[in-house]
């Protein structure tokens, strides 16, 4: 099943990102990546999370504008040189990455990445032929 | 050099304009009935004819003319004389609707000139001294104002029209500029920048004729300190001729009116009753002999008091108080007329929520334009450059509205108070 990040518009104002986390907290959902894009004035924060429709449902019903995106995860050598590897496959195959970032610690002790990136199955496909494996739900913790 | 341009009418008797006045009334009431078919059927509307107006007694049996009049007749419907006859244009910023575009002949020019050499008289101006003026030249009306005035009186100018501070420094220093014609907050802005580069020594100015947007006392204190000079307030608009409708002489107590070129009346803007003298109201103007785009009982929507007391200065021409505020919901930023309908129509158009909030501040000086607006689902997304894309299409499309930059603030959603009933869409924080 493929992994779903959600999106939610914050104003840069004090307590904003505190009153997602708790609303989350609240509700038992579990934050498994975090990571925020900011101008001046409002940011972007995208979180992957143990249950995407139900944050979702529940963000929505407090006012935030949230987006759902389909992304990539994938796991990632944990040793130097693990993530350049990844890079330079994608990079070779022209493939353009909006923006990534890096998963909690897993029990598996594997590191993961979240990418998103426009064509997902493509990319899944030239990167398993590789031999990099690509994270389904239940591995990220994700329902 | 006496301190009057005119003095045989700025000192006249009040008895003696008012003759004036009723002469150039009658002459020109009748002239827009022949010439300007609008304003015609509007008298016809009211019932009045050229023949029911003896004198300026009968001014309020006429038919009042307002912006939305000027929007329907727009853009030759109040052009008062063949085009042949029109020398010049000037206009207002705005868009199609609310812009305003005034028609001049040669003898239109002429009497405005008139209007801002006396403004320039009764700032001390005489032809030794050196005008720089840094209102905006072209559509705008301060620039040529002011320069054909000085002009008049005989003054070297200098047309240096707005912007370019340190080049406006240069000539100010070299050339030994006397007198500074410009916004009141470019004024303050170029005091700043003469106390910052040292110059304060090396600067020759004696007075400063400052119109266009609001100023406070204590900004024309700041003003008067930082740059040593007596600071005269100037009244205008480009429906009228532009500054010099009324201007302020040594005692700095209110502008005297041109009343030999237009007739002011303060009304009640509900009832449209004239208001006798002393009284807060609108203030409705007629001009007696502007042939190009004449106007009669126009209403200006800026709230304010005429008063006809004896004057040091020794003009007779009644003074009106600043603008204490409008009737409309027209804001004036950095000197540009502002409605708040025109940023509301932008944000449509950009597909925005009719939820919006405008905050007016005044920083260092200078007025600044922030519009708030709630973000909705379809306009977000999890790249922030999209949303930076679509913030800054929308401060241009604003640009391109108002003329001026506004700043734009995405909040969230719901955010914006809504209030019961009338929406409260303006927040001006300027103590003015």
């Amino acid at each position: 099943m493929e992994i779903y990040q959600i999106s939610v518009f914050l104003e840069n104002q004090a307590g904003k990102l505190s009153e997602v986390t708790n609303l989350l907290a609240e509700n038992g959902i579990d934050l498994r990546a975090i990571n925020i894009a900011e101008s001046s004035d409002y940011g972007v924060l995208r979180v992957i999370t143990s249950d995407a429709e139900k944050a979702v449902e529940i963000l929505r019903e407090h006012n935030f504008i949230v987006n759902c995106t389909a992304v990539l995860g994938v796991s990632v050598p944990d040793r130097p040189g693990g993530l350049a590897h990844l890079l330079r496959i994608l990079a070779a195959e022209k493939f353009d990455v909006e923006y990534m970032y890096s998963v909690f610690g897993q029990p598996n002790g594997l590191a993961y990445m979240i990418l998103r990136v426009e064509n997902i199955e493509e990319v899944r496909s030239v990167l398993e032929k590789d031999g990099i494996h690509t994270a389904d739900c239940a591995e990220l913790g994700i329902k | 050099m006496s301190k009057y341009f005119q003095p045989e009418i700025e000192c006249a008797d009040p008895a003696e304009i008012k003759k004036i006045q009723s002469e150039k009334l009658v002459k020109q009431v009748r002239h827009v009935w022949e010439h300007v078919p609008y304003y015609r059927a509007k008298m016809e509307a009211k019932g009045v004819t050229p023949d029911d107006i003896h004198g300026i007694e009968d001014l309020h049996k006429l038919p009042f003319l307002s912006k939305a009049d000027l929007k329907e007749a727009y853009p030759y419907g109040l052009m008062g004389c063949p085009r042949k006859d029109v020398v010049r244009i000037h206009s207002t910023s705005g868009t199609t609707g609310k812009r305003v575009i005034a028609f001049y002949t040669k003898e239109d020019l002429d009497m405005w000139s008139d209007c801002t050499a006396r403004a320039i008289v009764a700032a001390g101006g005489d032809e030794n001294d050196v005008v720089q003026v840094c209102y905006g030249y072209g559509l705008f009306t301060g620039g040529s104002g002011l320069n054909d005035g000085s002009h008049k009186v005989g003054c070297m100018t200098l047309p240096m029209s707005s912007g370019n501070t340190e080049r406006q420094l240069q000539f100010m220093v070299d050339l030994g500029a006397t007198i500074l014609c410009c916004t009141p907050s470019y004024a303050a802005y170029l005091g700043e920048s003469i106390k910052e580069a040292g110059l304060r020594d090396k600067i020759q100015l004696k007075a400063g004729i400052f119109g266009a947007e609001a100023w406070s006392e204590e900004m024309r204190r700041d003003i008067q300190e930082s740059l040593g000079i007596k600071a005269y307030d100037i009244y205008g608009l480009t429906e009228l001729t532009g500054p010099g409708v009324s201007f302020e002489c040594e005692e700095q107590s209110g502008m005297h009116i041109n009343e030999d070129h237009f007739v002011a009346e303060i009304i009640d803007p509900e009832t449209e009753e004239v208001l006798p003298e002393g009284s807060i109201g609108e203030l409705v103007f007629t001009s007696l002999d502007k042939i190009g785009f004449p106007m009669i009982r126009y209403r200006t929507r800026d709230i304010c008091v005429l008063r006809r007391e004896k004057c040091s200065c020794g003009r007779t021409f009644i003074k009106m108080g600043k603008p204490m505020g409008r009737s409309d919901d027209m804001l004036i930023i950095k000197g540009v007329n502002v409605f708040p309908s025109q940023i509301e129509a932008v944000l449509l158009e950009e597909g925005f929520p009719a939820n919006y909030q405008i905050i007016v501040d005044r920083v260092n000086n200078s007025d600044t334009l922030e519009v708030q607006v709630e973000m909705t689902p379809e306009l977000f997304s999890d790249n922030l450059g999209k949303i930076s894309e679509i913030e800054k299409q929308l401060i241009g499309s604003l640009k391109t509205m108002l003329g001026i930059y506004a700043k734009v603030r995405l909040v969230a959603p719901k955010s914006i108070t809504r209030s019961e009933g009338k929406a409260v869409r303006v927040i001006d924080k300027r103590k003015i």
